[in-house]
């Protein structure tokens, strides 16, 4: 017995000798999870064929992850959930219309040069799955925006096409777009339950409020970026005179402001930072939706976020212990 | 007046006390043999002042301190000096120690001096009893009290506060004494404030220990009327100590459990809402903090003559196969300990003195238990693994638990490419290695071990 516990060594590192049961992997795929509801909407409304594109964006970006960290000599980390939740995103930000092949050309775009090149995860400035979007929509904008109308889970073979609702607003005016309705309220509802053409992940903006609410209490995320962006868009859409209801229901508003513009590796750190991102973001849109050339400014402003939170983390910082009281 | 917590950052690790919360403490077997070391405390490590076949009695002393941030140490056990020389330290270092080998009498030393009235001593005199015993802070700092019990004339002490938060998983030696011993601790505390001329002390404990609550509760409640003593300084220099009537007052506070709530500037925001300063010490808000261990300590000492030779320790964990509080004599090797506890399991893997969150691990357990050891904790295979660490992924937990409000996460990358300096301007050294960063760290970053690794490389470049 003695003897034993002599000759027996032990494990030695440094404190704390626990953690918490918060890994990257969960994170990842809870956040995927959150975002299972939406996709499953989109696909009822689209058809198979969304399901095809959601498919291939996620196959696309783990094939392309491992394929990158094998050639690159690094750990392969493809298993962690981040290219897959990649992929999801990426997949909700295409028409659901989209040849195949751009699902691969937007994996290989967000995974190699926004991701791997930059140094991998925790290390990208730009949201990947933003940047293989926006390269999507300048290398292929008839495709990009070829918008199905939902169907009710008909084959897309059959389906028509027609322009988002902020694409008719931009082009054609609100009275045009409120014809397409019975009435305001019809349009709302339309809206929120996800009847209207739009990229995959734009059409149920119930079903991806659910999800980030989920987040928001589970604490996976913060409430602070969704509301003020949120929030900055309807105030400002309602100063110039348009319709904040509409342009808060709208475009990929509600999926940027929960899923996108709140990851972790690309935006601040701190709460109050975090408040004048989504601020930031929030005048980007409105600005490109009035202003710019788009009808929609979501997945720009977001991008060009991403550019200030270094710029952010360093104006807010963490108000030290025992500071405030020493300057007093 | 109370806050019930500190109100920046923290964690709720799973607490893990059931298992020996409610156990008595028991005394361990005397041992055979104890290694005492010389360094059981921060600051000058003590100078043997016995030779090998020397005999000693227990309490004798057998280190000497060496100057004033320092202590004594005492032999723990009577017997034969049988060697005097580096043995390894549950710190992680071989330091010079003595090793008894017991005569099994257990004889205390002659010349104890006893104090029925040691309210009546002075400042100095207690002081003086404080030192000679060897005290030091016995939550695991190790800060020799009695230097804490001197501060510099300038600085005003308006508030002792006797640390029973335990915030540390498994750890339950503090709470089993404050439920067995609570007299010895509120004499403790007034004793100190007597020391420090303080009428208001504070005994903040966390609420998952309310039967500790209520028994400290209860003897705080007769401090009622106790002759303080003031020192005046009269005009032509003397000093004399002069009897100030009766006004005095221990108050007991629940807080609120959270980790690191024993942390001492934790506990002093907690207790009084001070905040002190990046830089500064609790005296600079005019605040002593002593473990509640340490208080009994004290108390012992001053008014039994006893010096610091043994202390309460937790055995527990997974990786024990019957946990347990024991009073073990100093210089005990942690082998012996866990042996009395039915010893290690097959799984047992880590074994830590002190609690998960801040417990150094050991390589094996051949070695003593010091003056700083709450406890001896085995953790198994799943509990013990070395833990996969990944690159920052900045989702701000780190940031949100940090109860010195800094940012983990930017101070390890920037330690991690070397950028010592740049860590230094954003608050490296308020950092107390509390580990709340590593705790919810989802890529189980080495935050503790970043900061401990930069402080020592800015060290040396400082010499």
């Amino acid at each position: 017995m003695e003897e034993k516990a002599k000759d027996k060594k032990f494990l030695v590192s440094v404190g704390p000798h626990i953690r918490s049961n918060v890994s990257v992997p969960r994170i990842m795929w809870t956040v995927s999870a959150a975002l299972a509801p939406a996709a499953l909407v989109s696909v009822y409304y689209f058809g198979v064929h969304a399901l095809l594109v959601i498919a291939a964006c996620i196959l696309a970006c783990m094939a392309i992850e491992a394929a990158t960290q094998k050639i690159m000599g690094v750990k392969v980390s493809v298993t962690d959930g981040s290219a897959f939740l990649t992929g999801l995103l990426l997949g909700m930000n295409l028409p659901a219309g989209v040849p195949l092949y751009l699902p691969v050309i937007g994996a290989a775009v967000a995974i190699v040069i926004t991701k791997h090149l930059f140094g991998g995860l925790g290390y990208n400035i730009f949201n990947p799955a933003l940047i293989g979007r926006a390269f999507l929509m300048a290398s292929f904008p008839k495709l990009m925006t070829t918008w199905p109308i939902p169907a009710g889970g008909q084959m897309l073979v059959d389906a028509k096409t027609g322009a988002t609702p902020l694409g008719i607003l931009k082009e054609e005016g609100y009275q045009k777009l409120l014809a397409h309705f019975t009435g305001q309220q019809d349009m709302y509802t339309s809206m929120l339950f996800g009847n209207r053409g739009g990229s995959l992940g734009e059409v149920s903006v119930l079903a991806i409020l659910l999800g980030g609410i989920f987040l928001i209490a589970k604490g996976y995320i913060n409430w602070q970026i969704p509301v003020s962006f949120i929030g900055t868009v309807a105030g400002l859409t309602w100063v110039f005179g348009g319709d904040p209801v509409l342009a808060m229901l709208s475009g990929g508003l509600v999926l940027g402001a929960f899923f996108m513009a709140t990851d972790y590796v690309t935006v601040p750190q701190l709460n109050r930072a975090q408040l004048a991102f989504g601020i930031g973001c929030g005048a980007i849109t409105v600005l490109i939706r009035l202003k710019g050339g788009y009808p929609e400014g979501v997945c720009y402003a977001i991008l060009l976020m991403n550019c200030l939170t270094p710029l952010l983390d360093r104006a807010f910082k963490p108000k030290k212990f025992g500071e405030a009281k020493a300057a007093a | 007046m109370t806050r019930g917590t500190f109100e920046m950052g923290g964690i709720h690790p799973p607490e893990n006390k059931e298992k020996t919360e409610s156990l008595a403490i028991v005394a361990a077997r005397l041992p055979e043999r104890v290694v005492i070391p010389m360094a059981m405390h921060l600051g000058a490590p003590a100078k043997p002042i016995v030779a090998v076949g020397d005999l000693v009695k227990k309490g004798q002393k057998v280190g000497e301190a060496q100057g004033h941030v320092s202590a004594p140490v005492h032999a723990s056990i009577s017997g034969k000096v049988t060697a005097v020389g580096n043995f390894p330290s549950p710190m992680g270092i071989d330091v010079p120690a003595v090793v008894i080998e017991s005569d099994g009498l257990d004889e205390w030393v002659d010349g104890l001096v006893e104090h029925e009235d040691f309210m009546s001593l002075s400042a100095g005199d207690l002081r003086a009893i404080i030192k000679d015993a060897g005290i030091v802070g016995m939550g695991g700092a190790t800060f020799p009290s009695h230097v804490k019990l001197d501060p510099p004339k300038e600085k005003k002490i308006t508030a002792v506060i006797l640390n029973g938060a335990e915030c540390e998983p498994y750890l339950t030696s503090d709470s089993r004494l404050m439920e067995e011993n609570p007299s010895e601790i509120v004499e403790g505390i007034k004793i100190m404030m007597n020391v420090l001329k303080v009428t208001e002390g504070f005994i903040g404990i966390e609420k998952n220990k309310p039967a500790a609550i209520e028994k400290i509760t209860e003897e705080a409640g007769k401090v009622a009327c106790e002759i303080m003593v003031e020192t005046h300084y009269h005009r032509d220099g003397m000093v004399e100590d002069v009897a100030a009537g009766c006004k005095m007052g221990v108050h007991v506070l629940p807080l609120e459990v959270k980790y690191p709530q024993g942390s001492e500037k934790q506990l002093i925001k907690a207790v009084t809402g001070r905040e002190v300063p990046p830089g500064l010490l609790p005296m600079d808000v005019g605040a002593v903090v002593q473990n509640v261990s340490t208080a009994a300590a004290v108390y012992e000492a001053v008014r039994f003559g006893r010096p610091l030779i043994d202390r309460v320790v937790t055995i527990t964990g997974p990786g024990i196969k019957e946990p347990k509080n024991m009073r073990v004599r100093i210089g005990t090797l942690f082998s012996e300990v866990i042996e009395q506890c039915g010893g290690l399991t097959d799984e047992a893997s880590k074994v830590l003195m002190g609690g998960p969150m801040m417990g150094i691990a050991q390589a094996d357990t051949m070695v003593p238990v010091i003056k700083g050891t709450s406890g001896i904790v085995a953790l198994t295979g799943e509990d013990a693994a070395i833990f996969d660490i990944g690159p920052c992924i900045r989702c701000g937990r780190c940031v949100e638990v940090c109860p010195m409000g800094l940012n983990p996460g930017l101070l390890g990358r920037l330690i991690e490419t070397g950028r010592f300096e740049e860590a230094k301007e954003h608050g490296l050294m308020d950092c107390f290695e509390c580990g709340s960063c590593s705790y919810v760290c989802p890529s189980s970053r080495p935050m503790v071990q970043f900061a401990k690794w930069a402080k020592r490389e800015l060290a040396k470049k400082k010499k």
